[in-house]
């Protein structure tokens, strides 16, 4: 377990570009307008004033020179850092702990991925030269993913029909919140007949099964708490931050059953103790999860404890987690139809938690949200790291 | 050194035999419908878009291992179509095998009569001889429409391994002659023949002599079983007027098909043949080379457990246009997908054991299996306190424990079907299943290892393992064997 940084430090201004295929704007003027939003966002800021950087990118350059060269840095400290899907969310818990050490008094975390100049469909990996035999070579992340669904339906007795409905529901439900979002990459309702019947991709999982590949990027702006209320009146409270690198021990165990990411569960544990989080489904008001396929968002419930063991696909077709349901899931269509440009994804989720906190988030606007949950998940079954973060709007 | 002579020589014999038939066989319908061919005749065999002359070959060698007494010393691979020029090829196979270092091998190629040299050059060094080919013609022609893809495997006896012959090798003759018969430039898809009618009219008078001596040398008056293969399907034809047996006169399978001609024919044999009949192996390439077997009383019981003909019999169809796409004959459109990345020569040198012979490791602490092996136990973190799992040598078979159907990701032949598979010995892995379709695997279908290409990349076959259906394969769960507590493995 760690200490933690519970009420030590907050956001306290943030940007957030479009996400979609931004096919005009490069990785340099995404970085510029996320940067530029967030300081636009306290009165008097300037760019010199933030004391250090932390630039969370999958692919998208190397080095903290990607970002302190398109800004013309002044020669302040750049950390580039990478974590499989939770890069941006890597890049915001590295910015907390160095405000929280005292360290720096300004630290802005910042999330770019342009995914779309490659030419290529789907994510790319860049490995280091190997002997050819790793399964995530050739075996492509839906296909990992979609193991999930017979496994679930196998442990739990769920029929294949119920699963695909709560799969659909998910999708359905992410397309929903998405179209009210006008940042998102994907603003349109998708109807359920519409989604089940989406050409395969892997498994049983259609493309409307599957997150967008899309550019963006996102910048949070942190400071210890004592001084959070010079730069705004609402400023959003980090009270847990976690990561669980697994062992990658459930691609080889035989007593791995596809149903659970234990790094989620570790991950998740971490925050919420250092949150003092003891009853999520009762204390959280919403979270954004890392849905990269809808059977993930369906088992993240369980492994967050949203959801009883083999009750989440119940939860889910009981609207529970649709907008207006107890516990609003991924509320601004999260990486479904917002799209993933992954390292921005994470700084992303702290964006909506940021707008419905300040009430900002318009036709999303949840009523009176008080502790949310950010989460990502890099890698896959059996093999990834997970990231998760408490945050609120009060001190507490 | 000394050489040996005739009289310290070990006596020459085959203990053990194997073959290997891919699972594919081209549509004849769609071939006659294409190049006006007769859409009857035997099935053509075609390799798979994974398959080349070397995994072929190490497929025919794990089912001679399981019946050979001891391993070779030494492994010889005859072929016409070796996957690589300036590097052995049998050298994967030995580290497919997880053979000890100090076994010699050597490719033999690239003609039909390498495939007697194979036979000839390991009977007198306890070796193994290796016949594999994968045979590739231009659209339409006979190279294509007839031969067999396939590999042979036989074991010769070493010092103190009499007891284990089932076929004696009792001669050999040799009539070696220079003339154009079938020909092909190095870089071409296909080889080019003279008139059938000649090379019918050189090889005739050869075939006849050499018989001749090499039965008079065993003192044999007529043989009971007769081998005889060619490059000329002149001579194919008049097999029986040629030479004939007593009880059988056995020709290739299906049109040529290099040094796996021989290999398989004889193979054939091996599975038919009674106790005490001899078999007269001619190989008419590039004059006459013929052997003399005689079978022992060992035979009938230590047969390898598919005969090849009933692998020649069963098999799924595979599209000509699809066929044509695997042999870069065609190029279709690709996605938009990177190519894979070349493997790298250190890290496959370093990881040679997992990659060739999937070896795992096991934690002597806790006896948890890693697949790849690893140093620090995942399970209960001792470090450097692992045995080998060497489960490519065991029975390499186990349990389809759940699966997907990749349908995204980039295959000569989609959907790519990922199983995650408890293997009997220990251990968990997720592979690819090999010649399958969807409906072929359920959770609980029982699988084996087979040795494969991932992909080629920057020129270099990137080797590995799949897994393939077992035959007769049922998801009932009393099926599933028990993890043994045997320890199968040794110190690493």
């Amino acid at each position: 377990m760690s200490r933690g940084i519970r009420d030590k430090v907050a956001i306290v201004s943030m940007g957030c570009t479009n996400f979609g295929e931004l096919w005009g704007k490069s990785a340099d003027d995404l970085m510029i307008d996320a940067v530029t939003q967030c300081v636009d966002g306290v009165e008097g800021m300037q760019l010199d004033d933030v004391e250090a950087f932390w630039l969370g990118t999958l692919g998208t350059g190397q080095s903290g020179v990607t970002l302190s060269a398109p800004l013309g840095l002044n020669y302040k400290p750049v950390t580039r850092v990478e974590n499989y899907c939770a890069s941006g969310s890597e890049a915001f818990r590295n910015a907390c702990y160095a405000v929280a050490s005292g360290a720096y008094d300004t630290v802005m975390a910042v999330g770019v991925e342009k995914l779309k100049d490659s030419g290529f469909s789907g994510l790319m990996r860049t490995d280091a030269p190997s002997d050819g035999t790793a399964a995530e070579l050739l075996m492509t992340a839906p296909a990992a993913f979609s193991l999930l669904d017979p496994a679930y339906c196998a442990k739990y007795g769920v029929s294949q029909k119920d699963m695909r409905d709560a799969m659909t529901h998910v999708a359905w439900k992410n397309h929903s919140n998405g179209a009210l979002n006008p940042k998102a990459q994907y603003r349109t309702q998708a109807s359920k007949e519409k989604i089940e019947s989406a050409p395969l991709v892997a498994g049983r999982l259609g493309i409307f099964d599957c997150s967008g590949v899309s550019d963006g990027a996102a910048a949070a702006l942190i400071v210890r708490v004592e001084d959070a209320y010079k730069y705004t009146d609402n400023p959003v409270f980090v009270k847990g931050l976690s990561l669980a690198a697994g062992p990658a021990r459930g691609v080889m165990d035989p007593e791995y059953d596809y149903t659970s990411f234990p790094e989620v569960v570790h991950s998740a544990r971490d925050a919420f103790a250092q949150a003092g989080v003891t009853d999520p489904r009762n204390q959280i008001s919403f979270a954004e999860v890392h849905d990269c396929f809808t059977p993930t968002e369906l088992v993240l419930m369980e492994d967050f404890g949203f959801s009883e063991r083999g009750q989440a696909w119940k939860d889910i077709l009981d609207g529970r987690f649709d907008l207006d349901g107890d516990m609003p899931i991924n509320p601004d269509g999260g990486l479904k139809s917002f799209g993933h440009p992954v390292g921005a994804s994470g700084l992303r989720m702290l964006y909506e938690c940021w707008l419905q906190f300040r009430n900002e988030a318009g036709q999303r606007q949840l009523s009176d949200p008080r502790l949310a949950v950010t989460h990502n998940l890099g890698g896959r079954p059996g093999n990834c790291v997970s990231f998760t973060a408490v945050v609120g709007n009060e001190l507490g | 050194m000394y050489v040996r002579t005739e009289k310290s020589i070990v006596k020459k014999g085959i203990v053990a035999y194997g073959s290997y038939l891919p699972t594919y066989r081209l549509n004849r319908e769609e071939l006659a419908a294409a190049h006006g061919v007769s859409a009857k005749g035997p099935a053509r065999v075609v390799a798979s878009f994974d398959e080349d002359s070397t995994t072929l070959a190490v497929e025919a060698a794990r089912v001679a291992l399981r019946n050979a007494p001891a391993q070779p010393e030494s492994l010889y691979l005859a072929s016409t179509s070796l996957v690589y020029a300036d590097k052995t090829n049998a050298t994967a196979v030995h580290a497919a095998l997880a053979m000890t270092p100090e076994v010699f091998v050597a490719d033999l190629g690239v003609s039909a009569k390498s495939a007697i040299a194979a036979i000839r050059t390991a009977s007198i060094t306890a070796g193994m001889a290796l016949l594999s080919d994968v045979r590739v013609g231009r659209p339409g022609s006979k190279d294509e429409t007839d031969g067999t893809d396939g590999a042979a495997s036989f074991i010769f006896a070493g010092e103190e391994q009499e007891e284990f012959i089932i076929a004696e090798l009792l001669s050999q003759s040799s009539i070696t002659d220079e003339f154009l018969d079938r020909w092909r430039a190095p870089g071409e898809a296909s080889s080019t023949q003279w008139e059938e009618r000649f090379g019918l009219d050189q090889y005739g008078p050869l075939v006849k002599e050499a018989s001749a001596q090499a039965l008079a040398a065993a003192g044999v008056d007529q043989t009971d079983h007769v081998v005889l293969v060619s490059p000329n399907s002149a001579i194919i034809k008049q097999a029986a007027r040629l030479v004939s047996g007593k009880i059988s006169t056995v020709v290739p399978l299906a049109g040529y098909s290099g040094t796996a001609d021989v290999g398989l024919a004889l193979a054939k044999v091996l599975d038919e043949a009674g106790s005490g009949e001899t078999i007269l192996v001619i190989s008419a390439a590039d004059g006459a080379d013929a052997l003399l077997f005689r079978t022992t009383a060992l035979l009938p019981t230590h047969r390898q457990a598919v005969p090849v003909m009933r692998s020649f019999v069963t098999g799924s169809d595979i599209s000509y246009p699809k066929y044509l796409s695997w042999r870069g004959i065609i190029s279709p459109e690709m996605p938009r997908r990177p190519e894979p990345d070349r493997p790298a020569g250190p890290p496959s040198s370093r990881a040679s054991k997992w990659k060739f012979s999937f070896q795992g490791s096991r934690c002597n602490d806790c006896d948890f299996v890693h697949l790849p092996p690893a140093r620090v136990c995942k399970r209960c973190g001792s470090i450097d306190k692992m045995s080998a799992m060497p489960l490519a040598k065991g029975n390499g078979q186990g349990r389809v424990s759940t699966f997907t159907v990749d349908r995204l990701a980039f295959s000569p032949s989609p959907p790519v079907i990922n199983a995650v598979v408890d293997f009997d010995d220990g251990g968990r892995y997720t592979v690819e299943v090999a010649d399958a379709k969807p409906a072929d695997v359920e959770v609980g279908t029982r699988v084996e290892l087979v040795f494969r290409t991932l992909f080629t990349a920057g020129g270099v076959s990137d080797y590995f393992w799949k897994v393939r259906v077992l035959e007769n394969s049922l998801t009932d769960p009393e099926m599933h064997t028990e993890t043994s507590n045997e320890r199968t493995s040794e110190p690493v």
